[in-house]
């Protein structure tokens, strides 16, 4: 027998009043600016125009032939390639030392995991300095070893290679402690038993930790993945971008066009094609993919 | 998903923000006209009264402003307008600081989408044409015709420039500077060379500049990263056969960047590291060349005229300041900030923030504020103030910039000028970073120029 919706509105009414303030909030700062975008990326709307103009997918089609946004969007592809995996192995690797590591423990989870509380612009700033020809660590290394003054930051070459170091620097503290509560979780029976039976440490590392953590890692990597096109904060100190767009990413191309070049329609088209992509990689973890990995 | 649309929230927090300050803002104006009738209308306004105005509920403005120097600049200017409340009791304003140049020009931007922009603004001299195109500013000639306190002739020639465009002037000219050149006293004499004898001439900087790049200092450094368009103008103006030769059209809507003087311009600044290997290779950062300067890491640089305080205040040698060399002419734009009046707010505001802007660029005031910051005295009457008078006294490099004004000519400003001023920035950025050569790096540069001022040319 259906339910009347009356009966209906007394079975959810409690659940839905529980959600509503957030979902109000989630509606008029998350979900109406998305749409907004998505209107906004329909209309020509820049300096040349006085009132918004409707041009349907012209800023799509435009945004397609503009080299810059490929060589941006290209740059955001070998950034999130640069880092995310490696600060995956560095941040296992880490946290097997944290985990096991006896005496200093604390300490050298606390060594790892500093990175991270470091803000953004800070680490920018000193990051900054250490590749400063003349005077910076780094610079010095790198003139060391090429025998030569090297201009870290300021050459096409090299910039990209840099920021991605720092970044691993910066984010892999972050993973760590994921990796860490992962591995926190493994019966220790389970490493006994794998003792016992005569497996050494690599191979039960192979044979329990790694497949034991594939959630973790699932997770880790749609994080990362998100972060390598969120994370845009050092391009503010560090390079503006430059040199000639070498080191450009997606979100700070975004806010140049919006707020440099005032071209909100294509800034509004460029937006919603990243919330697009940003969907579908954390629909990774929301599809529930983690179960499939999940040896159970 | 709320962390992927972060940039989003933060922005229409920061409108619902603007729009709540905007709100009160008007409802304070209503009171105030409604409470007295005998309100001076705007042009009345024009010359206050302050004895009649006390009783009134004061005009209230706000007013932003950038700091793009190192110092403490906000103290000076919120003490700048303290002092103008003090002596106009009728008005009361609120400074509002807003970051560097970039930050502002966002904050502003907002405000003027959002329908509440501030009444009266710094901002760079280069915006001229995007905020026309906004439709957010108001031109001042009314408020000139009937000011005869404001003396627009005793301001220099080449900071009105840029506030002008087909005849009608927009702004009046603030925190301004020019590009100088600065070198190390000391290096020069180690080098053979006589400290009071700077270079003068293209080739005479290269010949100094090879001499004094050793003992692990560079002989000269000129940034390329950021605005490097505004190096290139130097350089370009001084290679001109045309004394009144800019890259672009005094309308804002023609770049003019690949002529073939430009490209031996652009060739020189390659040849400076790459030929006579007297520069470090690649793109040298803006803000590490003064840094490099004060810790002896180059002999001489480039810069603006805006860094002189922090040179002086931090350098431990003696340093000279200079005209940039010249090849044809000597030559410089200028740079920096004006004051902006804008649209959408009441006449009794716009009036309000014209004798604000008033006074802030009044004598008294562009002395006290140049010897604080190193930015340029904007009137020539300002420097016949005594404080002027004692502060270059004892640092007549201050003067230098000064002097230079007469060779100084407007900074790069057009139409769409976000897009045309990256073009040509990034094909500078790949011609130093070795990437293409000044021919086709300007060429490009042009193209690109080209198709962003193709609207504003229909």
């Amino acid at each position: 027998m259906p339910i009347g919706w009356s009966e209906k509105l007394k079975r959810n009414g409690f659940g839905w009043s529980l959600v509503l303030p957030s979902l109000l909030f989630l509606a008029l700062f998350t979900y109406y600016p998305m749409l907004k975008s998505v209107w906004l990326s329909l209309h020509e709307k820049n300096l040349a125009v006085s009132e918004p103009l409707f041009v349907g997918f012209d800023n799509y089609v435009q945004l397609l032939k503009d080299p810059v946004f490929r060589q941006v969007f290209g740059n955001n592809i070998v950034f999130a390639v640069g880092t995310v995996p490696l600060s995956i192995v560095l941040a296992f690797l880490m946290a097997l030392f944290a985990d096991k590591a006896i005496k200093g423990r604390g300490l050298a989870r606390l060594a790892f995991f500093y990175p991270n509380m470091i803000p953004m612009i800070a680490v920018a700033n000193i990051w900054l300095f250490l590749y400063t020809p003349h005077f910076g660590l780094f610079a010095k290394l790198a003139a060391w070893i090429a025998d030569q003054p090297v201009n870290l930051l300021g050459s096409p070459d090299t910039v990209m290679g840099a920021l991605v170091f720092m970044m691993v620097w910066k984010e892999a503290g972050y993973f760590m402690i994921f990796y860490l509560a992962g591995m926190q979780q493994i019966p220790k029976d389970l490493y006994e038993a794998a003792a016992v039976s005569g497996l050494g440490t690599a191979a039960s590392i192979r044979r329990i930790t790694v497949p034991l953590t594939m959630p973790t890692t699932l997770f880790v990597s749609v994080v990362a993945i998100t972060n390598a096109f969120k994370l845009v904060d050092h391009l503010w100190i560090m390079t503006k971008g430059g040199p000639n767009n070498s080191s450009n990413l997606l979100l700070y191309y975004i806010y140049d066009t919006t707020f440099n070049f005032y071209d909100q329609g294509m800034a509004a088209a460029m937006t919603v094609i990243m919330i697009v992509l940003l969907l579908l990689v954390s629909s990774l973890q929301f599809l529930r993919w983690d179960r499939k990995i999940h040896y159970e | 998903m709320l962390k992927q649309t972060k940039p989003l929230l933060l922005l229409a927090a920061s409108l619902i923000a603007l729009a709540g300050c905007g709100q009160t803002n008007t409802d304070s104006t209503q009171k105030g006209s409604d409470a007295g009738e005998s309100q001076p209308s705007a042009v009345a306004s024009a010359s206050p009264s302050p004895s009649a105005a006390d009783e009134e509920k004061p005009v209230e403005i706000t007013f932003y402003y950038p700091v793009n120097v190192g110092g403490p600049l906000t103290k000076v200017i919120d003490e700048m307008a303290s002092r103008f409340m003090d002596s106009h009791p009728n008005i009361k304003v609120n400074p509002v600081y807003t970051g560097n140049y970039g930050d502002n020009t966002v904050k502003i931007q907002a405000g003027v989408q959002a329908k509440q922009p501030p009444d009266v603004a710094v901002m760079m001299s280069t915006e001229l044409y995007s905020m026309l195109d906004m439709n957010a500013i108001i031109p001042l000639d009314d408020f000139i015709a009937q000011d005869s306190e404001i003396q627009m002739d005793d301001f220099y020639e080449a900071f009105l420039e840029d506030t002008q465009t087909e005849d009608k002037t927009y702004s009046l000219p603030f925190q301004r500077s020019t590009i100088v050149m600065y070198y190390n006293k000391e290096m020069f004499k180690d080098a053979g060379l006589d400290p009071e004898k700077p270079p003068a001439t293209w080739d005479e900087l290269v010949s100094y500049a090879q001499k004094l790049n050793k003992d692990g200092h560079a002989g000269l450094e000129i940034p390329g990263n950021d605005d490097s368009y505004w190096m290139f103008q130097m350089l370009a103006r001084q290679n001109a056969t045309d004394p009144k030769q800019n890259i672009m059209s005094s309308d804002g809507k023609k770049a003019m960047f690949d002529t073939p003087e430009n490209v031996e311009a652009l060739q020189f600044w390659l040849d400076l590291s790459r030929k006579h290997k007297a520069m470090p290779e690649g793109v040298i950062d803006w803000a590490t060349v003064p840094t490099d300067f004060i810790e002896g890491k180059t002999a001489m640089m480039m810069h603006t005229s805006g860094n002189l305080t922090n040179v002086k205040n931090n350098a431990k040698f003696e340093f000279g300041v200079a005209f940039p060399p010249a090849r044809k002419q000597f030559g410089s734009p200028t740079g920096g900030g004006n004051l902006y009046i804008f649209k959408d707010t009441s006449p009794e505001k716009q009036a309000a923030a014209w004798e604000f802007a008033k006074y802030m660029t009044a004598p008294e005031q562009a002395a006290q504020f140049s010897s604080s910051s190193g930015y340029v005295g904007v009137r020539k009457s300002a420097y016949d103030t005594e404080a002027m008078k004692a502060y270059t006294a004892g640092f007549p490099q201050a003067l230098v910039a000064r002097d230079q004004l007469q060779y100084a000519f407007r900074e790069l400003s057009t139409h769409n000028h976000g897009k045309v001023s990256t073009a040509i920035t990034n094909q500078i950025q790949a011609a130093l970073a070795g990437q293409i050569d000044a021919a086709g790096a300007l060429k490009k540069a042009q193209e690109e120029a080209d198709r962003a001022l193709a609207p504003f040319n229909k």
